[in-house]
């Protein structure tokens, strides 16, 4: 009985979690720019893949393997935004066209000479 | 519908779901305009499919899967980084700047 709803619960969140990694990718492809593609990717993304993580540890019913996917959890909840915003930060500082979409630059270059 | 029924479903809908988000992240990268959105959606990438082994982990009932989605993960993360380096690497040197506008003023 307890395994039945134990294996619903984990079904739920395999599907919640590949719609989230959907919806991550979506807006990859349909954000104007950098910044805002960053944000998509590394925050429904991480959550698409921890949910499927998440979902192995409560179906294995093997504590070894539970305690490996939460730690594969904690891995990408860390790595993720790091690589995001390297990622950013070296796209800002590169690439001038990311700037248009900006409402407020507080980093703005004090010449007109390209970086 | 028994509880492995249930399971069986909805962890192949969500093997079909994840491999469609695995192709637009693709069209992002044959599309971006600039190098830093092809590393992003590349990053992405590699976050789908440790999220796809792992349902295949659930589907087939075979966890060693699980490792394999674990070094998928670190292994993007090594990836993003170095290419994040290399982009700003590109960065002009110091010589072909003013001297009043270092890269490390930037």
């Amino acid at each position: 009985m307890i395994y039945d709803i134990v294996i619903y619960v984990g079904s739920a969140m395999l599907l919640l979690g590949s719609l989230f990694g959907l919806l991550a990718a979506i807006g990859v492809l349909r954000l104007p720019d950098l910044a805002t593609r960053a944000h998509a990717a590394s925050k429904a993304g991480v959550i698409g893949a921890g949910l499927a993580l998440f979902t192995v540890a409560l179906v294995a019913f093997d504590a070894v393997i539970a305690v490996r996917a939460l730690l594969g959890i904690t891995f990408l909840l860390i790595t993720t935004p790091l690589a995001a915003h390297l990622l950013v930060r070296a796209g800002y500082r590169t690439d001038e066209k990311m700037r248009i979409y900006l409402t407020l630059d507080e980093r703005q270059p004090k010449s007109k000479s390209p970086l | 519908m028994s509880a492995a029924e249930v399971l069986g479903w909805s962890s192949l809908i969500a093997l079909v779901v994840l491999g469609l988000a695995l192709l637009l992240s693709a069209v992002r990268i044959i599309l971006g305009p600039t190098l830093s959105d092809r590393v992003l959606a590349l990053d992405l990438m590699s976050v789908l499919a440790t999220g796809f082994i792992a349902t295949l982990a659930v589907r087939t009932g075979r966890y060693l899967y699980l490792d394999i989605a674990l070094g998928l993960a670190l292994l993007g993360f090594l990836a993003t980084i170095a290419l994040a380096r290399y982009i700003l690497s590109r960065i002009p040197t110091d010589q072909q700047l003013q001297p009043e506008r270092r890269v490390h003023d930037l």
